[in-house]
């Protein structure tokens, strides 16, 4: 606000002009004429010219100054603070009391040349970018900790080809792996999927489709149970399958209780993607007399194809790394076992949980190498469910585009050439030209050549019936 | 229009000619009609999948209770008082460790909500529009980093960071209670440069900030998609009106997002509770009410299951299923609640084009 009354209090006394002639400044009306009056702005406005131009999203040389003086102002009080004054230690503590100090420092700063409100716009926007970048760091740094801790294990190729069935805790590295482990996880994902893909993608499907009481109800338990901790997963097929029914631990009691954890994921990202296909298409499907089942199979999933292979991919990036359900239900040993139905068959995640346990440091090594294993898997997938996805429903790539077209072509032809089969050969117009004509002709949004002579009416018939409309077809082609 | 009578019937303009007219031979369908074979196995398919998980979920919470119905009657309703946990004595309660359970979940809260709240809102207002959806991608991955991997992580590099952190809070603010550090002897003197920093190690805040941590990214991605759906015209008649971009936000944005703010948090609270490898890898359990959040010493329902289980049998692993059981309930009970806000806040979207 007082940035724009003082130019206005420097534009109306421009210190060139006299501003004795400024104000009276009207156009002269003509004689004998009306005319509009219109007072003279453009003279005062000489002045505001001469001031540099403001633009909203710039950023002004007082703006970068505040952010370094801050910066460097609050390195130093804090150094201060930590090497001269208080006997403050450590890292962590260092980088906090800079930062608390570098916003005060940068709010005065700003209050010296802005009003209060955009005080408190910059200091909000250093609190929320400071926030946001503080989780891209921690995230990035758990990461690379974990990897480059694991890279000591893995350095050695024994690490993923062998078992422990031989080695002890406290061989070295160039002894020993995790293969019992990898081949545990790939079995139990795969059981999963086959537990949760159809399963899923069905009762996301039913709560999409068919609407209702009973459908909100499953939605609300679904959604519910989105955040069942898996340890009770764990659990309940604890008590199921191992305690009631007395079978022993084994890979396909944990990729159960993986489904189980699973299943509400999966429906859970499955039901938002296919919500978002559009209503539209649903609706011309049915209007063109298909029913449920075909408007599901052939225009709903297709739309969300992509988003749906997200979902699963997701969800099995979640499945791979849990750890708690497979605990109660895999059981432990050594050595390869392919079997998932019999024997124990500890995952990769277990696998660094229960090698963390050991004491020894080779040990620790292991498990984070374990955990790099499965953290790449895990980065693996997410950058698949990535590429291959995470568009909207209806939103195709180039390539999907083109198929499309080229399907729709292709029933059009189809099409055509069912109405063809209706005409004599003789029919066909003078000219020939066929279905290519006749496609080219319908899609530049013409008239069908539909005009042959032994269909078209009488030459007496007024003109405006000589070309019939076919609206279907002749609208179609504007997509 | 005049046609003179001997002349052939005219088509009227919108009529296709016979020509390209497709004989119709199907029966003509009306939409009251029965459904057709492939529809009815569709509607029963889905159907039946719909129950079948509702099923599923009814069962994890049957076979819990029958589980657990022999320790509840042997304790009765000592089950939710005592502290300890003997189930070989017949003296044991989840007192201490649900306790212990929500306090871990309220610290990771804590952590893990302004996080999340700035992550949030810089994907949402701040972020350049090109690199939103990368951000976005980050976030889900955060979300889907394994367990076991912060685990190691926060066992093995954040405990050692941390302990400056809780020597110092605990030293300048031990007075506020929860902040203080007992021994067995007494309170701890942290200027004493012998006391063992092992008191600081496996406490209720390293497990939380870990959990924390791993609660940001669903949080926060719950948060921004509340926070995107503020409306485009009320965020541009605060700009209209002269707002700065962070009087638009207290304006528009965190009121119209508010449902999502509470909602995450909860669905974060959930998670949080529910939270078992990366909590049994860093506390050392106790079985008593431990409120000194910055001491040694902490426990969660999920942790106990995982480090008991192996050795139960009979009553004991009765007792287990119980605490599983009264862990299952209060999960259900919050991620109900927040599912509800989330979903009244988001009201519309489930509306089609």
């Amino acid at each position: 606000m007082t940035a724009t009354t003082s130019a206005q209090a420097e534009a109306s006394t421009p210190p060139g002009a006299p501003p004795a002639d400024a104000m009276p400044a009207i156009a002269p009306p003509t004689p004998g004429r009306p005319s509009t009056v219109v007072p003279a702005v453009d003279q005062p406005s000489r002045a505001a010219e001469s001031r540099p131009r403001v633009r909203p999203g710039g950023l002004r040389d007082t703006d970068w100054m505040a952010l370094v003086g801050a910066l460097t102002s609050s390195a130093g009080l804090t150094w201060l603070l930590f090497e001269r004054f208080a006997p403050f230690t450590g890292l962590v503590g260092w980088v906090f009391v800079a930062w608390t100090l570098f916003i005060g420092v940068y709010a005065v700063l700003v209050s010296l040349d802005e009003n209060s409100q955009a005080v408190r716009d910059r200091a909000a926007a250093v609190i929320i970018h400071s926030l946001a970048f503080l989780v891209l760091i921690a995230l990035v740094f758990a990461m690379t900790y974990v990897l480059s801790r694991g890279v000591d294990a893995l350095k050695h190729l024994n690490f993923l080809s062998q078992d422990m069935s031989v080695t002890l805790p406290t061989d070295p590295l160039d002894k020993g792996g995790i293969l019992h482990g990898a081949v545990a996880t790939v079995e139990q994902i795969a059981i999963c999927l086959v537990i949760t893909v159809p399963l899923g993608l069905t009762c996301a499907v039913f709560l999409n489709e068919i609407p209702g009481g009973y459908t909100r109800f499953v939605r609300t338990i679904v959604e519910a149970m989105t955040a069942l901790p898996s340890v009770v997963a764990g659990l309940f097929i604890f008590s199921t399958y191992i305690l009631t029914f007395g079978r022993p631990k084994s890979g396909f009691a944990a990729a159960m209780a993986l489904s189980i954890m699973m299943l509400p994921i999966i429906i859970r990202a499955a039901d938002v993607v296919l919500r978002l296909v559009p209503g539209n298409l649903r609706e011309a499907s049915y209007a063109l007399g298909s029913g449920r089942w075909r408007t599901v199979w052939h225009v709903v999933l297709p739309t969300a194809r992509s988003g749906l292979a997200t979902a699963i991919i997701l969800g099995t990036a979640r499945g791979i790394g849990e750890t708690s359900p497979v605990l109660l239900t895999a059981g432990l040993s050594p050595q390869v076992n392919a079997n998932p139905l019999d024997g124990p068959q500890p995952s990769l995640p277990l696998l660094a949980f229960n090698f963390y346990g050991y004491p020894q440091e080779s040990m620790h090594t292991r498990a984070f190498g374990a955990a790099a294993v499965l953290l790449t898997l895990v980065l693996g997938l997410f950058i698949t469910a990535r590429t291959i996805g995470g568009r909207a429903a209806g939103d195709l790539s180039a390539r999907q585009r083109r198929r499309a077209a080229g399907r729709s072509t292709a029933d059009a032809r189809r099409f055509i050439a069912r109405a063809r089969g209706q005409l004599s050969i003789g029919d066909v117009p003078a000219g020939g030209g066929g279905v290519g004509l006749l496609m080219h002709r319908m899609r530049s949004g013409e008239a069908p050549p539909a005009a042959p002579p032994s269909v078209s009416p009488p030459a007496s018939a007024p003109p405006s019936y000589a070309q019939p409309q076919i609206p279907s077809t002749s609208e179609e082609p504007e997509r | 229009m005049e046609v003179p009578p001997e002349a052939p019937p005219t088509p009227s303009p919108t009529a296709v000619p016979e020509a390209w007219q497709i004989p119709d031979e199907r029966p003509r369908v009306r939409p009251g009609d029965s459904p057709g074979t492939g529809d009815r196995i569709f509607l029963g398919l889905s159907i039946g999948s719909g129950t079948l998980v509702l099923v599923i979920m009814g069962l994890v919470g049957a076979f819990l209770g029958y589980r657990a119905f022999e320790a509840l009657s042997d304790a009765g309703f000592d089950f939710l008082t005592v502290q300890a946990w003997e189930p070989s004595t017949h003296h044991f309660g989840i007192a201490a460790v649900l306790f212990g359970t929500v306090l871990i979940g309220l610290t990771a809260v804590i952590v893990a909500v302004p996080l999340a709240i700035g992550t949030a809102l810089y994907i949402s207002e701040y972020a350049p529009r090109r690199l939103q959806r990368t951000f976005v991608s980050l976030v889900d991955l955060m979300a889907a980093v394994p367990s076991v991997v912060y685990g190691l992580w926060g066992a093995f590099f954040l405990q050692g960071h941390v302990i400056d952190i809780s020597r110092f809070v605990s030293k300048y603010f031990g007075w506020f209670p929860p902040f203080s550090v007992n021994d067995t002897d007494g309170r701890v003197d942290p200027d004493n440069p012998l006391s063992s920093p092992t008191v600081y190690t496996s406490s209720t805040f390293i497990a939380g900030l870990v959990v924390g941590m791993m609660i940001t990214p669903i949080v926060s991605s719950i948060m921004r998609e509340a926070f995107m759906q503020a409306p485009p015209g009320e965020r541009e008649g605060a700009y209209a009106l002269g707002a700065t971009r962070w009087g638009m936000i207290r304006a528009v944005v965190l009121p119209y997002g508010r449902g999502g703010m509470i909602g995450g948090t909860m669905l974060g609270l959930g998670r949080a509770l529910g939270e078992t490898i990366a909590v049994y890898m860093i506390i050392s359990p106790v079985f008593t009410i431990q409120w000194h959040v910055l001491q040694n010493g902490a426990i969660s329902v999920s942790s106990l299951i995982a480090l008991r289980y192996g050795e139960s049998q009979g009553l004991a692993l009765s007792a287990l299923f119980a605490a599983g059981f009264a862990l299952f309930l209060m999960t259900l009970v919050v991620n109900f609640v927040a599912s509800t806000i989330v979903a009244r806040s988001r009201s519309g979207a489930g509306s089609e084009a």
